[in-house]
């Protein structure tokens, strides 16, 4: 299963230390030896995630803010830019709300129902992390471009684009509800409906109740997820300034522009959004692990 | 009377479900597929033997071997420091860790152009040292580790846990050094789960666009790889071109998902055990 992004928010536990871990280490003589190999892998680690990631992101906020605030908003709000940001933010919250409610229903189908070829099912909803992405872009373009077979035509509008982003954002939701759902005690929902409530109060108050998080941040996921997406639109937005260019397009052409200045500005919105996100999603974390 | 009712919201569900997905998914990828095809095998075995095709394959290869390889060493390095290791700043290493999935690739190709293009001076030095970072493989190397980062540690940490590290201290005990006791206790018990990382890694890696279309300059025969000559191709009207490399992405992406399908079970404990009643205790004979 691919499900590399969605199963981040369960193994978060990765920072908490273990209740198992053993009070022993560290002592004895042998202590000294492995606290030494612990800080070389740890500076190698530092060094590389430093060169690799924080260093080169830390020089796109630099080279997008250096100019001023005046400048840097100047480079934000002209118009295909500002256009662009915000077709980017507007369709991501839709494809969330989508996913939301999709997400859901196709977990509850696969945890709770069963038919013939549900493995096949369960198999393809990972299908689109593994797809590269400019093949998901060639691939919706095949069927609902200008060459479909339905003749249902949606290239080069926002249609697409939307299309495109629920393409590539589908595995979250059903992902991280999945599980959930999968370990929720159906003890509780029939305590319920034997107590006499209906079985959409059951679902609502029980169920939903219980799914929330789980939906709310595979909702989140997504929701970043589709506000960086570059390849699956680029093909089938057919590139159209303020129309249907998303905000990684508008930042690939000033790259190809040799204006790298204003691409760092749109790029630190970009990023800005992405961290104010997956800080509510750590919130949120850590209050539904606090309830439990 | 709820009966019936419950039993078409299942019907109703189950057909949301499918429809969804076809017309989402399941549809337009065959419709690649059959295209593909519907000419014939020549055009496609014409397209796939092309020269541009060959090179972009070969350099896809090393890039995301490249990539790969870096990427399980620091992957087994940093999953071991976060469960076994007390250090402060745990948690924001963790986070670091995770940061490139959420930065668009078109940022990542930014970010890597900003410091290592031959305009910045951590660039201009080393190019000036005799080697190019961007606009050839060693920046196309370092957006797909970026964008293919958190993979194999974020595969082995919950195994990890799992495991504990009794077995390690016993080992430890008995007089192991540190190496014969990772090769002997530690690296086989996470194997699965390694092996799932490095294919999922392996699957970004070989598949990323993004990124290497703004770092690599796109030149043909020289830094452009399968997915820039699948855009390369339909943007030149060349369609069979195009959905013959799309259609190769496609069984490989397959593939990887097939694989990981069957590696998941035996690599995660926690899972597997709650798979258990469903699958009726395939993962026992692994």
């Amino acid at each position: 299963m691919i499900s590399t992004d969605s199963t981040r928010v369960r193994e978060q536990p990765a920072t908490t230390p273990l209740p198992r871990r053993s009070p022993r280490r560290g002592g004895g003589s042998g202590a000294s030896r492995p606290r030494v190999g612990a800080a070389l892998s740890l500076g190698t680690a530092v060094l590389y995630l430093s060169l690799i990631v924080t260093i080169p992101l830390g020089a796109v906020v630099f080279d997008g803010t250096r100019q001023g605030p005046h400048d840097f908003w100047t480079a934000v709000t002209t118009p295909d830019a500002w256009a662009a940001l915000k077709l980017t933010v507007v369709g991501a919250l839709l494809v969330a709300v989508v996913n939301l409610f999709m997400g859901t229903v196709i977990a509850w189908v696969l945890v709770r129902d069963r038919f013939p070829g549900m493995a096949v099912v369960d198999l393809l909803i990972d299908l689109p992390f593994a797809l590269p992405t400019i093949v998901a872009g060639l691939v919706l373009l095949a069927l609902y471009g200008t060459t479909s077979p339905l003749h249902i035509d949606v290239a080069f509008t926002r249609t697409a684009v939307i299309l495109a982003l629920l393409f590539v954002t589908l595995p979250f939701v059903v992902r991280t509800v999945q599980p959930v759902l999968l370990e929720l005690d159906r003890d509780m929902e029939q305590a319920a409906y034997s107590l006499g409530a209906s079985p959409w109060t059951t679902f609502r108050r029980i169920v939903l109740a219980n799914l929330a998080p789980a939906m709310l941040s595979g909702a989140g996921l997504a929701f970043t997820r589709a506000i960086a997406e570059y390849g699956s639109t680029s093909l089938i937005s057919g590139n159209l300034p303020g129309k249907t260019q998303v905000a990684a397009v508008v930042i690939f052409g000033r790259i190809q522009n040799d204006d790298n200045a204003s691409a760092a500005a749109i790029s630190t919105v970009l990023l800005a959004i992405a961290l104010l996100v997956l800080v509510a999603l750590d919130i949120l974390q850590r209050r539904t692990a606090r309830r439990e | 009377m709820s009966e019936a009712r419950s039993t078409a919201a299942k019907w109703a569900m189950r057909i949301v479900t499918v429809a969804y997905l076809a017309v989402l998914l399941v549809i337009p990828v065959g419709l690649i597929g059959w295209r593909t095809f519907a000419g014939g095998l020549q055009p496609v075995i014409d397209a796939l033997t092309s020269d541009d095709f060959v090179h972009a394959l070969r350099l896809t290869v090393v890039v995301a071997v490249c990539a790969v390889v870096l990427n399980t060493v620091f992957g087994i390095t940093v999953a071991l420091l976060l469960v076994r290791g007390r250090f402060w700043g745990k948690r924001l290493l963790s986070a670091v860790i995770d940061l490139p999935l959420a930065v668009s690739p078109v940022v990542v190709g930014l970010a890597l152009i900003l410091v290592y293009g031959s305009h910045a001076p951590a660039g201009g030095w080393i190019e000036r040292h005799g080697v190019q970072i961007i606009f050839a493989t060693p920046g196309m190397v370092a957006a797909t580790v970026f964008v293919s980062l958190p993979l194999v540690v974020r595969a082995i940490v919950p195994v990890l846990q799992e495991f504990g590290e009794e077995q390690e201290q016993a080992a430890h005990t008995l007089g192991a050094s540190r190496w014969t006791t990772f090769r002997r206790i530690t690296l086989p018990s996470i194997r699965w789960a390694l092996a799932y990382g490095i294919v999922l890694c392996l699957a970004r890696a070989l598949g990323e666009y993004g990124a290497v279309a703004v770092v690599s300059g796109r030149i043909v025969g020289q830094t452009q790889t399968v997915t820039l000559y699948v855009e390369q191709e339909y943007n030149n009207f060349d369609q069979p071109g195009a959905y013959a490399a799309a259609t190769v992405l496609a069984l490989i992406a397959i593939v990887a998902l097939l694989v990981t399908k069957l590696l998941r079970p035996g690599g995660r404990r926690a899972d597997a055990e709650r798979l258990t009643e469903m699958q009726s205790g395939r993962e026992e004979q692994r």
